[in-house]
């Protein structure tokens, strides 16, 4: 961490040295959490965005994981040194809203470039979680995915059951869990990464019920959470008993169970769609479906929420600087460089020209799965409870819920109490955020 | 009593002192008062609103269950990690002087470890034994061992507590080697004369002599766990499962740079301050007392 930090370093003295350099061309500094073949696709859109023109130039800069970025955006912020744009995640959302005086909101950023802001052309579902309770788009939605089913085909052969049709419930899910670890073909049934973000969050989206009150803290900061209603309880409940015997096995608080299913011990797994490209890399006969859901429960499916990142802009910069920020937001929004986006990373297009594009493309016909994450943000209106998650303080929010998950796959308690105590301790975690 | 150096320069020794009394001025005296400043402060994650709240943030962290049970993680950690260092350091140390031929090159070996990095060494093991990708792990759990530190507690601690005392042992093992070559020989060969065995001359001659040594690398080593084990930790478990190995310096990153509660991490790394302050003179006064220097 320290070299990456030291490299940062550098790189970012020698951004400011041949900023001083150049006179005429405005330089606008990004700082992102892209990695691998993303960090590639970061590298080529600024370049190309450079070489399209010669006013403005972007100079991305490689910061660390999600969290690591946030925070050097933030103690930059403190010294006077912010970067003009920022790649925050999903989670991060509601630590940059709450930061009112420090970033300025996309919208009025991309005005102030000359062209319209026109909010119509991009993904409802994503613009609305991207946007303040007046409506008011904070940040520009730039890799977005949507947890969806991924699950082994051969282990599925072998254990007897239909690869071509993957489980749509969760109740099926946990039956063809269980078929796969008695009749011996995988080691454990089932695993998911992010148990807070899929488990939770989604869960709660997907199913049409409530996470907390304030819409989820879409309206208000003051939230007060009610995820341990009696669906949670029984869907939580059931991860626990099934992971006594490993038909459902635990890898970790984020994507680290993304593991256990390449290496085929796991046949099947709930995962951000951004995961798709290992998947693929892995060379596994693989296939997706929809996030499940319990079919009992009124609304549901109804639509999942974004993940992945959007890139804020930090205020307190000069017009000239907004203008080329606003001169590469609408060069990111061009519909080709849109689908390509999508095409390659597995992230969601943002505007609805571009999914439309990829769709006429024949891209989802070649690719099957490939369209399910879009179907399942954009298939129904969202309601009160499907808008997303917003909290002050939701990194923290998810290590509460994370220690008492462990404690409850270890066997320790119940869903039941693991639920309620995290909810308490969430509770009053969020009246100290946000300073009660 | 060593004879006295005479500087007949009067500012010379001070202009050699200059280059660490600058270091440490910048490096520790100056963030040290940045936390004792923020300590007192209640402020948002970016700085925006800052009201000053005095003692409110001491007050609320030492009424926190959780930094109670974060002092007691703390206090296993380091025993655990201290002792299982310190012993196998001496054992090691002990067994290699007896070495005749190859003496340098078993050394050698030993020493390597220091040269990793924290939050390497904290890798190394995690490819080891993490549940999901570990060897060891995989080994472990086909012998019908239920292996799985991401879940099971005391599993993760003694994970982190192996890793954190493996990259110690090195650093003791020197001093534990620098300290047998300072025995002189002709008080072992006495003893052996006088017929007293093998671990009667290593408790009666070797050990107590080796004792200031040992008493150096006890507070060398608290240090150590308090402090330089974060990586470690950062690495293997992440603080988790649940909270089991969220040691005090942990907690402070934590509740710092994750929850981005600066007052409360600044708080708490004032008390871990005053704990090591006091800890190091606690063990300076009591312990060098039953200590022979020779």
């Amino acid at each position: 961490m320290k070299t990456l930090g030291f490299a940062a370093g550098i790189a970012a003295s020698f951004t400011i040295l041949s900023s001083s350099a150049a006179f005429a061309v405005t330089e606008i500094s990004w700082w992102h959490a892209m990695t691998g073949a993303n960090n590639e696709v970061v590298e080529t859109l600024s370049k190309e965005f450079n070489e399209s023109q010669s006013d403005y130039k972007v100079s991305p800069v490689f910061k660390g994981t999600y969290p690591e970025t946030l925070n050097a955006g933030i103690a930059a912020f403190r010294a006077g040194q912010a970067p003009h744009i920022m790649q925050v995640f999903d989670v991060g959302t509601g630590v940059m809203m709450g930061a009112e005086g420090a970033v300025k909101p996309v919208a009025e950023v991309i005005s102030m470039g000359g062209a319209e802001f026109d909010k119509s052309k991009y993904l409802p579902g994503i613009v609305a979680y991207y946007s303040k309770p007046d409506g008011t788009m904070l940040s520009f939605p730039y890799n977005s995915s949507s947890p969806i089913l991924y699950y082994n085909k051969d282990l599925f052969e072998k254990a007897g059951l239909d690869a071509d049709n993957p489980p749509k419930t969760w109740p099926e899910v946990f039956e063809a869990a269980k078929k796969i670890k008695s009749s011996g073909a995988g080691s454990c049934g089932l695993t998911s990464t992010w148990l807070t973000w899929i488990g939770l969050e989604n869960f709660a989206a997907w199913n049409n019920l409530q996470y907390g009150t304030q819409e989820n803290g879409l309206a208000s900061t003051d939230v007060e959470l009610t995820y341990n209603s009696e669906p949670f309880v029984r869907h939580f409940q059931n991860f626990a008993d099934l992971a006594k015997d490993d038909t459902f096995r635990y890898g970790g608080r984020t994507s680290e169970a993304k593991q256990l299913f390449l290496s085929g011990e796991c046949a099947i797994m709930t995962e951000s769609s951004g995961g798709l490209g290992d998947v693929l890399k892995s060379g596994m006969n693989y296939g997706l479906g929809q996030l499940p859901y319990y079919d009992d429960l009124e609304g549901a499916p109804q639509n999942t929420i974004p993940g992945g990142a959007s890139l804020w802009v930090f205020g307190g910069k000069s017009d000239e600087e907004y203008k080329a920020v606003a001169a590469f937001f609408n060069f990111l929004s061009q519909t080709d460089i849109q689908q390509r986006l999508h095409e390659v990373s597995g992230y969601l297009p943002v505007t609805l020209e571009a999914y439309e594009a990829t769709k006429a493309s024949g891209f989802y016909e070649k690719n099957p799965g490939r369209e399910i994450p879009i179907q399942q943000m954009m298939g129904k209106e969202p309601t009160p409870n499907s808008k997303g998650v917003r909290l002050v303080n939701l990194p923290q929010v998810r290590d509460i819920q994370n220690e008492e998950f462990e404690k409850m796959l270890a066997g320790d308690q119940s869903a039941k109490e693991a639920l309620d105590k995290s909810v308490e301790r969430g509770n009053a975690a969020i009246q100290e955020a946000i300073g009660n | 009593m060593s004879p006295r150096v005479v500087f007949p320069n009067k500012i010379l020794p001070y202009l050699l002192l200059a280059p660490q009394l600058a270091i440490t001025l910048v490096f520790f005296y100056w963030p040290a008062s940045q936390a004792l400043y923020q300590s007192v402060l209640r402020e948002d994650a970016f700085g925006l609103k800052t009201t000053f709240v005095g003692l409110a943030n001491f007050k609320k962290v030492l009424s926190q269950p959780s930094y109670i049970a974060s002092v007691q993680t703390t206090v296993i950690f380091s025993v655990a990690t201290a002792f299982i260092a310190i012993v196998l350091a001496l054992l090691l140390a002990v067994m290699a002087d007896k070495i005749i031929k190859g003496r340098g090159f078993y050394r050698t070996l030993m020493i390597w470890p220091y040269a990793v990095a924290p939050a390497i060494a904290g890798l190394l093991w995690l490819f080891m034994f993490n549940p999901t990708m570990g060897t060891f792990a995989y080994m472990l759990r086909a012998a019908g061992y239920p292996w799985d530190p991401l879940l099971n507690g005391p599993q993760a601690m003694s994970l982190v507590i192996a890793a954190a005392a493996w990259k110690q042992i090195s650093y003791n093992f020197l001093f534990f080697v620098a300290g047998l070559q300072a025995i002189p020989k002709t008080l072992i060969e006495a003893a052996a004369i006088d017929g007293a065995g093998e671990t009667k001359r290593f408790w009666t001659i070797i050990f107590p002599l080796l004792a200031p040594t040992t008493f150096f690398l006890l507070v060398i080593n608290t240090t150590y766990a308090f402090f330089d084990t974060f990586g470690i930790i950062h690495a293997v478990t992440g603080g988790g499962p649940g909270k089991w190995t969220e040691t005090l310096v942990y907690k402070v990153y934590n509740d710092g740079f994750v929850n981005l509660n600066f007052g409360d991490s600044a708080a708490q790394s004032v008390i871990l301050m005053v704990i090591v302050i006091a800890l190091t003179a606690f063990q300076f006064r009591y312990v060098e007392k039953k200590v022979h220097y020779g």
